[in-house]
């Protein structure tokens, strides 16, 4: 119990909520970095996917970079983008958004895949040309998934943007580090429920997000796809 | 100016005299890695199977179960390591903790999958040839949700050798030792190594999976990952 009182006034303490060790410029740092490596990487992996899953072209690639993607280490990632790119936070968001292009990738693939492929021959007959077809058709049904790969992919990130401490980043993991380092455990555990508290306010606020913008008529079917969309965890 | 060798050393990616010569190092850090994650997934499956299959058969746990799990799936490995340090110290409880309760998501969620992609003319069949809800669940229900189960031990699998590398930080890490020591010292070929064989290694045990899962369950050839 001791543990949770110092954390308790760990928190009640002013000084850990001003100045640039301060919690709301930790957290500032922690979402800044994980909103723009997200970004970056949608814009790379959502064309990628919706691309590969509208013609229907190299599945087992788009399936299979997920796996790859499960593969990488985040740790030897990070560290491994810092020795060659040195400090800053150009390693932290190249790492980050190489983390967070696979999920998108996959689950994008699988949204666009499996729209009905009588749906499209209706959309056909209808006069829809091909664009109008994905832009119209396609993607509002494929909304579910594609949400979901924005969603997992945020909370990896949040979580790997933890790790960035390591290599000097700022962010909330800055807490959790030091507080190993410097065997402060109230630290550490203050740290930790930041941390804990972010990547679940992540996954709430995506999965709120994601309800409000699934067009309604699709809301009806949506139960399984929390079956098809793709899991991910890297740190 | 002294024109220094020490300053116009360049530190190579990887510096094969030093690598070997440090093998026995590296062997250790992958019998870690393995052990680990032998742990995790061996632990994840006693823990998922009776909770799958109780969440299963009364639907009022099928909920809290995935909800809580979903919850310990979302918190960052680092910050449940963390959380758990000052009740569970530095090593392998914590971080098998931490471990173990990742791969029950997985595993649960898949295990839920599958029995719920059996079909009612199946069960219905299995009624009607006797079988007591005990047989039907062993003989019927288990083995045609075995292909989805596998594919979550495969997902898990792969999963859990990446977060290995991060209890490194709580004083193990298999091959995540070897990458510590390479950013701490500033040294390129421990760091390079390390990463390289534990992607390497979670490539090839899904690959041993595959295998395993054809001639194993030779039914669950066709069905997706």
């Amino acid at each position: 119990m001791s543990v949770l009182i110092k954390v308790a006034q760990w928190f009640a303490d002013p000084a850990h909520w001003s100045g640039p060790d301060g919690i709301p410029q930790r957290l500032f740092e922690h979402i800044q970095i994980s909103a723009e490596s997200v970004a970056i990487g949608a814009l790379i992996a959502l064309p990628i996917g919706i691309a590969l899953g509208h013609y229907g072209r190299f599945g087992t690639l788009a399936i299979n970079i997920s796996n790859v993607g499960r593969a990488l280490p985040s740790f030897g990632v990070l560290v491994i983008a810092f020795q060659v790119l040195g400090l800053g936070n150009l390693p932290i968001l190249v790492a980050l958004v190489a983390l967070a292009i696979p999920p998108m990738v996959t689950n994008s693939y699988v949204g666009l895949r499996e729209v009905d492929a009588d749906v499209k021959e209706a959309a056909r007959g209808m006069g829809y040309r091909e664009l109008a077809q994905l832009v119209r058709v396609e993607l509002p049904l494929a909304v579910p998934l594609l949400m979901a790969g924005i969603r997992t992919s945020a909370v990896q990130v949040v979580a790997t943007a933890t790790l960035a401490a390591l290599i000097a980043g700022g962010g909330l993991g800055r807490y959790v580090i030091d507080g190993f380092a410097q065997q402060d455990y109230t630290k550490l555990f203050a740290g930790a429920v930041l941390v804990a508290v972010l990547a679940t306010a992540t996954e709430l606020s995506l999965s709120g997000a994601e309800r409000i913008l699934i067009p309604r008529g699709i809301r009806l079917l949506k139960a399984p796809v929390a079956r098809r969309a793709t899991t991910f965890k890297t740190a | 100016m002294p024109s220094g060798a020490f300053l116009d050393y360049v530190d190579p990616w990887v510096n094969w005299t030093w690598l070997s010569t440090h093998i026995p190092l590296f062997v250790a850090a992958l019998q870690q890695h393995l052990t680990l994650t032998a742990i995790a997934i061996l632990g994840g499956l006693a823990l998922s199977l009776p909770l799958g299959i109780a969440a299963h058969r009364w639907s009022a746990l099928r909920n809290p179960v995935l909800a809580f799990f979903g919850v310990v799936y979302t918190i960052p490995s680092l910050a449940l390591f963390a959380l758990l340090v000052p009740y569970t110290g530095l090593g392998v409880l914590t971080a098998e903790i931490g471990l173990i309760g990742y791969t029950v998501q997985i595993l649960v969620r898949n295990l839920l999958v599958g029995l719920e992609s059996v079909s009612p003319e199946v069960l219905d069949a299995a009624d009607g040839m006797g079988y007591r809800p005990l047989a039907r669940l062993l003989r019927v229900e288990l083995p045609l949700a075995l292909p989805a189960m596998f594919a979550g031990i495969r997902i898990a699998t792969v999963t859990t050798i990446g977060l290995v590398t991060i209890t490194a930080l709580i004083g193990l890490g298999g091959l995540g030792q070897l990458i510590n020591r390479g950013l701490i010292e500033n040294f390129h070929t421990p760091l390079v190594v390390a990463t390289v064989l534990s992607i390497a290694l979670a490539l090839v045990a899904d690959l041993t999976l595959v295998v395993v899962q054809r001639i194993a369950i030779p039914w669950s050839r066709g069905s997706a990952a």
